[in-house]
Protein backbone atom coordinates (compact mmCIF):
# COMPACT_ATOMS: atom_id res chain seq x y z
CA UNK A 1 0.00 0.00 0.00
CA UNK A 2 2.79 2.32 0.59
CA UNK A 3 4.53 1.91 -2.20
CA UNK A 4 1.96 2.73 -4.17
CA UNK A 5 1.18 5.59 -2.37
CA UNK A 6 5.18 6.08 -3.03
CA UNK A 7 4.75 5.85 -7.01
CA UNK A 8 1.81 8.83 -6.68
CA UNK A 9 3.55 11.14 -5.12
CA UNK A 10 6.71 10.79 -7.04
CA UNK A 11 5.03 10.46 -10.30
CA UNK A 12 3.20 13.68 -9.50
CA UNK A 13 5.87 15.97 -7.70
CA UNK A 14 9.36 14.64 -8.73
CA UNK A 15 9.08 12.58 -12.35
CA UNK A 16 6.33 15.23 -13.28
CA UNK A 17 5.20 15.03 -16.91
CA UNK A 18 6.01 18.51 -17.88
CA UNK A 19 9.01 19.77 -15.81
CA UNK A 20 10.70 16.99 -16.01
CA UNK A 21 10.32 15.43 -19.31
CA UNK A 22 8.58 18.34 -21.30
CA UNK A 23 6.18 16.02 -22.42
CA UNK A 24 2.72 17.03 -23.49
CA UNK A 25 3.88 20.56 -24.71
CA UNK A 26 2.02 21.05 -27.06
CA UNK A 27 -1.39 21.67 -25.62
CA UNK A 28 0.01 22.65 -22.39
CA UNK A 29 1.23 25.54 -24.40
CA UNK A 30 -1.70 25.90 -27.10
CA UNK A 31 -4.86 25.21 -24.05
CA UNK A 32 -3.43 27.27 -21.43
CA UNK A 33 -4.85 30.43 -22.40
CA UNK A 34 -7.35 30.62 -19.20
CA UNK A 35 -7.81 28.27 -16.63
CA UNK A 36 -11.61 27.20 -16.85
CA UNK A 37 -10.67 25.11 -20.31
CA UNK A 38 -6.99 23.88 -19.14
CA UNK A 39 -9.32 22.15 -15.80
CA UNK A 40 -11.36 20.71 -18.30
CA UNK A 41 -7.86 19.38 -20.77
CA UNK A 42 -6.28 18.57 -17.73
CA UNK A 43 -9.34 16.24 -15.68
CA UNK A 44 -9.82 14.39 -19.35
CA UNK A 45 -5.90 13.48 -19.08
CA UNK A 46 -6.12 12.33 -15.94
CA UNK A 47 -8.83 10.12 -16.93
CA UNK A 48 -7.44 8.65 -19.93
CA UNK A 49 -4.13 7.87 -18.03
CA UNK A 50 -5.76 6.59 -15.25
CA UNK A 51 -7.68 3.70 -17.90
CA UNK A 52 -4.50 3.56 -20.66
CA UNK A 53 -1.48 2.79 -18.97
CA UNK A 54 -3.17 0.08 -17.08
CA UNK A 55 -4.76 -1.40 -19.83
CA UNK A 56 -1.42 -0.64 -22.04
CA UNK A 57 0.87 -2.63 -18.72
CA UNK A 58 -1.50 -5.88 -19.29
CA UNK A 59 -1.69 -5.57 -22.96
CA UNK A 60 2.93 -5.56 -22.54
CA UNK A 61 2.75 -7.98 -20.16
CA UNK A 62 0.99 -10.74 -20.84
CA UNK A 63 1.48 -10.29 -25.05
CA UNK A 64 4.47 -8.09 -26.24
CA UNK A 65 7.22 -9.19 -23.80
CA UNK A 66 10.19 -11.41 -24.52
CA UNK A 67 8.68 -14.66 -23.37
CA UNK A 68 5.30 -13.05 -22.46
CA UNK A 69 3.05 -15.15 -24.48
CA UNK A 70 4.14 -18.51 -22.49
CA UNK A 71 1.02 -18.57 -21.18
CA UNK A 72 0.03 -19.63 -24.59
CA UNK A 73 1.78 -23.02 -24.67
CA UNK A 74 5.77 -23.75 -24.48
CA UNK A 75 6.49 -22.86 -27.98
CA UNK A 76 5.05 -19.27 -27.31
CA UNK A 77 8.17 -18.44 -24.86
CA UNK A 78 10.62 -17.38 -27.00
CA UNK A 79 8.63 -15.01 -28.92
CA UNK A 80 9.97 -11.51 -28.40
CA UNK A 81 6.90 -8.69 -29.62
CA UNK A 82 8.36 -5.81 -27.96
CA UNK A 83 9.58 -4.11 -31.20
CA UNK A 84 5.26 -3.77 -31.95
CA UNK A 85 4.57 -2.03 -28.68
CA UNK A 86 4.36 1.51 -30.22
CA UNK A 87 1.87 0.98 -32.67
CA UNK A 88 -0.06 -1.44 -30.28
CA UNK A 89 0.16 1.52 -27.30
CA UNK A 90 -0.60 4.16 -29.90
CA UNK A 91 -3.66 2.01 -31.35
CA UNK A 92 -4.87 1.62 -27.64
CA UNK A 93 -4.55 4.96 -27.18
CA UNK A 94 -6.82 6.39 -29.71
CA UNK A 95 -9.09 3.15 -29.52
CA UNK A 96 -9.94 4.34 -25.44
CA UNK A 97 -10.36 7.79 -26.53
CA UNK A 98 -13.03 6.93 -28.69
CA UNK A 99 -14.73 4.23 -26.32
CA UNK A 100 -14.43 6.72 -23.44
CA UNK A 101 -15.98 9.69 -25.63
CA UNK A 102 -18.95 7.33 -26.64
CA UNK A 103 -19.53 6.05 -22.73
CA UNK A 104 -19.13 9.36 -21.35
CA UNK A 105 -21.31 11.27 -23.99
CA UNK A 106 -23.91 8.02 -23.21
CA UNK A 107 -23.88 8.26 -19.33
CA UNK A 108 -22.72 11.08 -18.67
CA UNK A 109 -24.10 14.59 -20.91
CA UNK A 110 -22.76 17.81 -18.24
CA UNK A 111 -19.36 15.74 -18.04
CA UNK A 112 -19.54 15.46 -21.89
CA UNK A 113 -20.26 18.78 -22.26
CA UNK A 114 -17.03 19.93 -19.88
CA UNK A 115 -14.72 17.00 -21.56
CA UNK A 116 -15.89 16.58 -25.01
CA UNK A 117 -13.97 18.93 -27.16
CA UNK A 118 -10.58 18.01 -25.16
CA UNK A 119 -10.77 13.91 -25.60
CA UNK A 120 -9.92 14.01 -29.52
CA UNK A 121 -6.87 16.50 -28.49
CA UNK A 122 -5.86 13.88 -26.45
CA UNK A 123 -5.21 10.71 -28.78
CA UNK A 124 -2.26 12.97 -29.85
CA UNK A 125 -1.18 14.21 -26.37
CA UNK A 126 2.86 13.18 -25.60
CA UNK A 127 2.21 13.07 -22.12
CA UNK A 128 -0.13 9.96 -22.68
CA UNK A 129 2.11 7.70 -25.12
CA UNK A 130 4.96 8.91 -22.82
CA UNK A 131 3.28 7.38 -19.49
CA UNK A 132 2.75 4.18 -21.65
CA UNK A 133 6.23 4.42 -22.52
CA UNK A 134 8.05 4.86 -19.00
CA UNK A 135 6.10 2.42 -17.80
CA UNK A 136 6.97 0.08 -19.56
CA UNK A 137 10.81 1.14 -19.21
CA UNK A 138 10.26 1.55 -15.31
CA UNK A 139 9.30 -2.31 -15.28
CA UNK A 140 6.33 -1.97 -12.86
CA UNK A 141 5.73 -5.34 -10.48
CA UNK A 142 1.90 -5.09 -10.08
CA UNK A 143 -1.18 -3.31 -12.63
CA UNK A 144 -1.86 -1.23 -9.61
CA UNK A 145 1.51 -0.09 -9.55
CA UNK A 146 1.17 0.91 -12.94
CA UNK A 147 -2.84 2.76 -12.37
CA UNK A 148 -1.45 4.54 -9.56
CA UNK A 149 2.37 5.46 -12.11
CA UNK A 150 -1.00 6.48 -14.75
CA UNK A 151 -3.27 8.90 -12.18
CA UNK A 152 -0.27 9.96 -10.49
CA UNK A 153 1.14 11.39 -13.52
CA UNK A 154 -1.83 12.45 -15.19
CA UNK A 155 -2.60 14.88 -11.93
CA UNK A 156 1.07 15.98 -12.55
CA UNK A 157 -0.21 17.46 -15.87
CA UNK A 158 -2.88 18.43 -14.02
CA UNK A 159 -1.73 21.13 -11.72
CA UNK A 160 0.83 21.97 -14.30
CA UNK A 161 -1.32 23.40 -16.73
CA UNK A 162 -3.39 24.60 -14.53
CA UNK A 163 -0.58 26.62 -12.58
CA UNK A 164 0.66 28.25 -16.20
CA UNK A 165 -3.05 29.29 -17.26
CA UNK A 166 -3.52 31.29 -13.64
CA UNK A 167 -0.50 32.79 -13.95
CA UNK A 168 -1.15 33.87 -18.18
CA UNK A 169 -4.46 35.11 -16.92
CA UNK A 170 -2.67 37.17 -14.32
CA UNK A 171 0.57 38.15 -16.94
CA UNK A 172 -1.67 40.08 -19.54
CA UNK A 173 -2.11 43.23 -17.58
CA UNK A 174 1.88 43.21 -16.93
CA UNK A 175 4.53 44.98 -18.92
CA UNK A 176 6.09 42.14 -20.95
CA UNK A 177 8.84 43.51 -23.46
CA UNK A 178 7.06 43.05 -26.63
CA UNK A 179 9.65 40.15 -28.65
CA UNK A 180 8.39 38.30 -25.36
CA UNK A 181 4.42 37.92 -25.34
CA UNK A 182 2.97 35.18 -26.05
CA UNK A 183 4.87 31.99 -26.42
CA UNK A 184 8.99 33.17 -25.18
CA UNK A 185 7.06 34.21 -21.72
CA UNK A 186 5.34 30.91 -21.38
CA UNK A 187 8.70 28.98 -21.41
CA UNK A 188 10.25 31.00 -19.13
CA UNK A 189 7.66 30.90 -16.88
CA UNK A 190 7.60 27.36 -17.41
CA UNK A 191 11.06 26.92 -16.74
CA UNK A 192 11.02 29.13 -13.18
CA UNK A 193 7.56 26.91 -12.79
CA UNK A 194 10.45 23.95 -13.37
CA UNK A 195 13.30 24.72 -10.51
CA UNK A 196 10.78 25.35 -8.08
CA UNK A 197 9.33 22.44 -8.60
CA UNK A 198 12.58 21.04 -8.61
CA UNK A 199 12.35 21.12 -4.87
CA UNK A 200 11.02 18.08 -4.03
CA UNK A 201 13.22 16.29 -5.56
CA UNK A 202 14.79 15.93 -1.49
CA UNK A 203 11.94 14.05 -0.70
CA UNK A 204 12.95 10.43 0.18
CA UNK A 205 10.53 8.27 -0.64
CA UNK B 1 -6.98 22.24 -62.66
CA UNK B 2 -4.20 24.42 -64.08
CA UNK B 3 -1.39 22.53 -62.72
CA UNK B 4 -2.11 19.73 -65.32
CA UNK B 5 -1.95 22.07 -67.86
CA UNK B 6 0.93 24.13 -66.89
CA UNK B 7 4.65 22.83 -68.24
CA UNK B 8 6.40 20.83 -65.54
CA UNK B 9 7.95 22.51 -62.70
CA UNK B 10 11.71 22.66 -62.49
CA UNK B 11 12.66 19.94 -59.24
CA UNK B 12 14.35 22.73 -57.44
CA UNK B 13 12.33 25.66 -58.71
CA UNK B 14 12.26 29.10 -56.52
CA UNK B 15 8.90 28.17 -54.94
CA UNK B 16 9.81 24.49 -53.98
CA UNK B 17 13.65 25.87 -52.33
CA UNK B 18 11.32 28.27 -50.10
CA UNK B 19 9.72 25.32 -48.74
CA UNK B 20 12.91 23.92 -47.59
CA UNK B 21 14.02 27.57 -46.30
CA UNK B 22 11.52 29.29 -44.73
CA UNK B 23 10.64 26.63 -41.64
CA UNK B 24 13.78 27.69 -40.88
CA UNK B 25 13.58 30.55 -40.06
CA UNK B 26 10.49 32.65 -40.70
CA UNK B 27 8.01 29.61 -40.44
CA UNK B 28 10.00 27.47 -37.66
CA UNK B 29 8.09 24.81 -36.44
CA UNK B 30 9.47 25.47 -32.93
CA UNK B 31 10.04 28.94 -31.96
CA UNK B 32 6.59 29.89 -34.82
CA UNK B 33 4.03 27.09 -35.12
CA UNK B 34 4.73 25.64 -31.49
CA UNK B 35 4.30 21.96 -32.91
CA UNK B 36 6.42 19.62 -31.75
CA UNK B 37 8.14 21.29 -28.38
CA UNK B 38 7.33 17.94 -26.67
CA UNK B 39 10.12 15.98 -27.72
CA UNK B 40 12.47 18.96 -28.40
CA UNK B 41 14.06 19.75 -25.03
CA UNK B 42 14.61 16.50 -23.11
CA UNK B 43 17.11 15.57 -25.89
CA UNK B 44 19.17 18.65 -25.54
CA UNK B 45 21.52 18.12 -22.54
CA UNK B 46 24.35 17.03 -24.59
CA UNK B 47 25.09 17.97 -28.36
CA UNK B 48 25.13 14.40 -29.94
CA UNK B 49 21.45 12.88 -28.80
CA UNK B 50 20.00 16.32 -29.95
CA UNK B 51 22.03 15.80 -33.90
CA UNK B 52 20.51 11.84 -33.65
CA UNK B 53 17.12 13.15 -32.42
CA UNK B 54 17.17 15.64 -35.30
CA UNK B 55 18.25 13.62 -38.22
CA UNK B 56 15.89 10.85 -37.05
CA UNK B 57 12.79 13.30 -37.20
CA UNK B 58 13.88 14.46 -40.76
CA UNK B 59 13.68 10.65 -41.49
CA UNK B 60 10.20 10.05 -40.11
CA UNK B 61 8.66 13.08 -41.47
CA UNK B 62 10.13 13.10 -44.53
CA UNK B 63 9.16 9.26 -44.98
CA UNK B 64 5.50 10.02 -43.98
CA UNK B 65 4.81 12.93 -46.03
CA UNK B 66 6.03 11.12 -48.98
CA UNK B 67 3.37 7.98 -48.34
CA UNK B 68 0.69 10.23 -46.98
CA UNK B 69 0.93 12.57 -49.96
CA UNK B 70 1.09 9.03 -52.11
CA UNK B 71 -2.23 8.16 -50.36
CA UNK B 72 -3.90 11.42 -50.19
CA UNK B 73 -6.58 10.64 -52.77
CA UNK B 74 -7.36 7.39 -51.26
CA UNK B 75 -7.76 7.74 -47.74
CA UNK B 76 -11.49 8.69 -46.28
CA UNK B 77 -11.25 11.68 -44.09
CA UNK B 78 -13.26 10.31 -41.18
CA UNK B 79 -10.66 7.60 -40.49
CA UNK B 80 -7.51 9.95 -41.79
CA UNK B 81 -5.71 10.37 -38.21
CA UNK B 82 -5.42 6.50 -37.79
CA UNK B 83 -4.10 5.92 -41.07
CA UNK B 84 -1.39 8.80 -40.36
CA UNK B 85 -0.48 7.18 -36.96
CA UNK B 86 -0.10 4.09 -38.23
CA UNK B 87 2.29 5.12 -41.28
CA UNK B 88 4.03 7.11 -38.41
CA UNK B 89 4.26 4.72 -35.98
CA UNK B 90 5.49 1.93 -38.64
CA UNK B 91 8.33 4.68 -39.58
CA UNK B 92 9.38 5.41 -36.27
CA UNK B 93 9.37 1.62 -35.56
CA UNK B 94 12.21 1.31 -38.33
CA UNK B 95 13.60 4.11 -37.24
CA UNK B 96 14.10 3.01 -33.14
CA UNK B 97 15.12 -0.47 -34.53
CA UNK B 98 17.72 1.30 -37.14
CA UNK B 99 18.65 3.15 -33.77
CA UNK B 100 19.15 0.21 -31.52
CA UNK B 101 21.04 -1.76 -33.84
CA UNK B 102 23.99 0.87 -34.96
CA UNK B 103 24.33 3.58 -31.99
CA UNK B 104 23.04 1.25 -28.74
CA UNK B 105 24.39 4.13 -26.32
CA UNK B 106 22.38 7.15 -28.05
CA UNK B 107 19.16 4.80 -28.50
CA UNK B 108 19.87 4.40 -24.60
CA UNK B 109 19.94 7.65 -23.95
CA UNK B 110 16.92 8.47 -26.10
CA UNK B 111 14.84 6.69 -24.20
CA UNK B 112 11.02 6.61 -24.91
CA UNK B 113 12.16 10.05 -26.70
CA UNK B 114 12.22 7.79 -29.95
CA UNK B 115 8.97 6.51 -29.19
CA UNK B 116 7.44 10.06 -28.61
CA UNK B 117 8.17 11.32 -32.29
CA UNK B 118 5.10 9.44 -33.26
CA UNK B 119 3.13 11.86 -31.45
CA UNK B 120 4.98 14.05 -31.97
CA UNK B 121 2.50 17.02 -33.52
CA UNK B 122 5.16 18.61 -35.56
CA UNK B 123 4.58 14.91 -37.62
CA UNK B 124 0.74 14.97 -37.41
CA UNK B 125 0.78 19.00 -38.01
CA UNK B 126 2.61 18.72 -41.02
CA UNK B 127 0.95 15.78 -42.84
CA UNK B 128 -2.20 17.68 -41.64
CA UNK B 129 -1.81 21.07 -43.34
CA UNK B 130 1.04 19.92 -46.18
CA UNK B 131 0.91 16.54 -47.09
CA UNK B 132 -2.77 15.78 -47.32
CA UNK B 133 -3.16 18.66 -50.07
CA UNK B 134 0.61 18.46 -51.85
CA UNK B 135 2.12 16.31 -54.32
CA UNK B 136 4.73 13.75 -53.26
CA UNK B 137 7.62 15.84 -54.03
CA UNK B 138 6.90 19.28 -52.73
CA UNK B 139 5.70 16.78 -49.42
CA UNK B 140 9.35 15.46 -49.07
CA UNK B 141 10.54 18.95 -49.27
CA UNK B 142 8.43 20.48 -46.60
CA UNK B 143 9.11 17.75 -44.64
CA UNK B 144 13.02 17.87 -44.94
CA UNK B 145 12.33 21.91 -44.40
CA UNK B 146 10.78 21.54 -41.32
CA UNK B 147 12.44 18.73 -39.77
CA UNK B 148 15.66 21.00 -40.57
CA UNK B 149 13.82 24.01 -38.65
CA UNK B 150 13.15 21.34 -35.75
CA UNK B 151 17.26 20.49 -35.69
CA UNK B 152 18.41 23.72 -35.47
CA UNK B 153 16.13 24.70 -32.31
CA UNK B 154 17.57 21.56 -30.95
CA UNK B 155 20.94 21.91 -31.39
CA UNK B 156 20.80 25.65 -30.89
CA UNK B 157 19.95 24.51 -27.40
CA UNK B 158 22.02 21.80 -26.74
CA UNK B 159 25.22 24.03 -28.15
CA UNK B 160 24.78 25.97 -24.88
CA UNK B 161 23.14 23.61 -22.66
CA UNK B 162 26.81 21.58 -23.31
CA UNK B 163 29.08 24.09 -23.51
CA UNK B 164 28.02 26.03 -19.88
CA UNK B 165 26.66 23.02 -18.50
CA UNK B 166 29.57 20.29 -18.90
CA UNK B 167 31.87 22.69 -20.67
CA UNK B 168 32.15 19.88 -23.64
CA UNK B 169 30.73 20.09 -27.36
CA UNK B 170 30.79 16.55 -28.51
CA UNK B 171 32.23 15.13 -25.61
CA UNK B 172 35.27 16.96 -25.47
CA UNK B 173 36.52 19.49 -23.58
CA UNK B 174 36.44 23.19 -24.56
CA UNK B 175 37.13 25.24 -21.96
CA UNK B 176 40.69 25.12 -21.28
CA UNK B 177 41.63 23.64 -18.17
CA UNK B 178 43.26 26.80 -17.15
CA UNK B 179 40.01 28.32 -16.51
CA UNK B 180 38.58 25.69 -14.24
CA UNK B 181 42.09 26.07 -12.50
CA UNK B 182 41.52 29.73 -12.10
CA UNK B 183 38.07 29.17 -9.91
CA UNK B 184 35.69 28.78 -13.50
CA UNK B 185 32.93 26.32 -12.40
CA UNK B 186 30.93 24.67 -14.70
CA UNK B 187 26.79 26.28 -14.46
CA UNK B 188 25.07 23.04 -13.28
CA UNK B 189 22.12 24.18 -13.37
CA UNK B 190 22.24 24.27 -17.34
CA UNK B 191 21.59 20.66 -16.96
CA UNK B 192 18.56 20.51 -15.39
CA UNK B 193 15.40 20.29 -17.39
CA UNK B 194 14.10 23.82 -16.57
CA UNK B 195 16.68 25.51 -17.91
CA UNK B 196 16.31 24.02 -21.81
CA UNK B 197 12.51 25.99 -21.32
CA UNK B 198 14.52 28.73 -20.38
CA UNK B 199 16.98 28.65 -23.39
CA UNK B 200 14.23 28.41 -25.89
CA UNK B 201 12.58 31.58 -23.88
CA UNK B 202 15.41 33.19 -25.04
CA UNK B 203 15.76 32.02 -28.35
CA UNK B 204 12.52 32.88 -29.10
CA UNK B 205 12.84 36.24 -27.60
CA UNK B 206 15.85 37.14 -29.78
CA UNK B 207 13.95 35.62 -33.09
CA UNK B 208 11.29 37.96 -32.35
CA UNK B 209 12.99 40.83 -31.89
CA UNK B 210 14.89 40.75 -35.08
CA UNK B 211 11.79 39.65 -37.22
CA UNK B 212 9.24 42.19 -35.94
CA UNK B 213 6.56 40.76 -37.84
CA UNK B 214 6.47 37.78 -35.57
CA UNK B 215 5.40 39.66 -32.38
CA UNK B 216 2.39 38.45 -30.48
CA UNK B 217 -0.33 41.30 -30.03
Amino acid sequence: MQELFNIFIKSIFIDNMVFAYFLGMCSYIAVSKTVKTSVGLGMAVVFVMGITVPVNYLINEYILKPGALSWLGAQFKDVDLSFLSFIIFIAVIASMVQLVEMIVEKFSPALYASLGIFLPLIAVNCAILGGSLFMQERDYQTVWQATSFGLGSGLGWFLAIVGIAAIREKIRYSNVPPALRGLGITFILTGLMGIAFMSFLGIKL
Amino acid sequence: MSAETKEREPLFSQKNLKLVTKPLNLNNPITVQVLGICSALAVTAKLKPAIVMGISVMVVLAASNVVISLLRKGIPSRIRIIVQLVVIATMVILVDQVLKAFVYDISKQLSVFVGLIITNCIIMGRLEAFAMSNKPWPAFLDGIGNAAGYSLILIIVAFFRELFGSGTLFGLQVIPQSFYELGYKNNGLMILPPMALITLGVIIWVQRYKNRELIEK
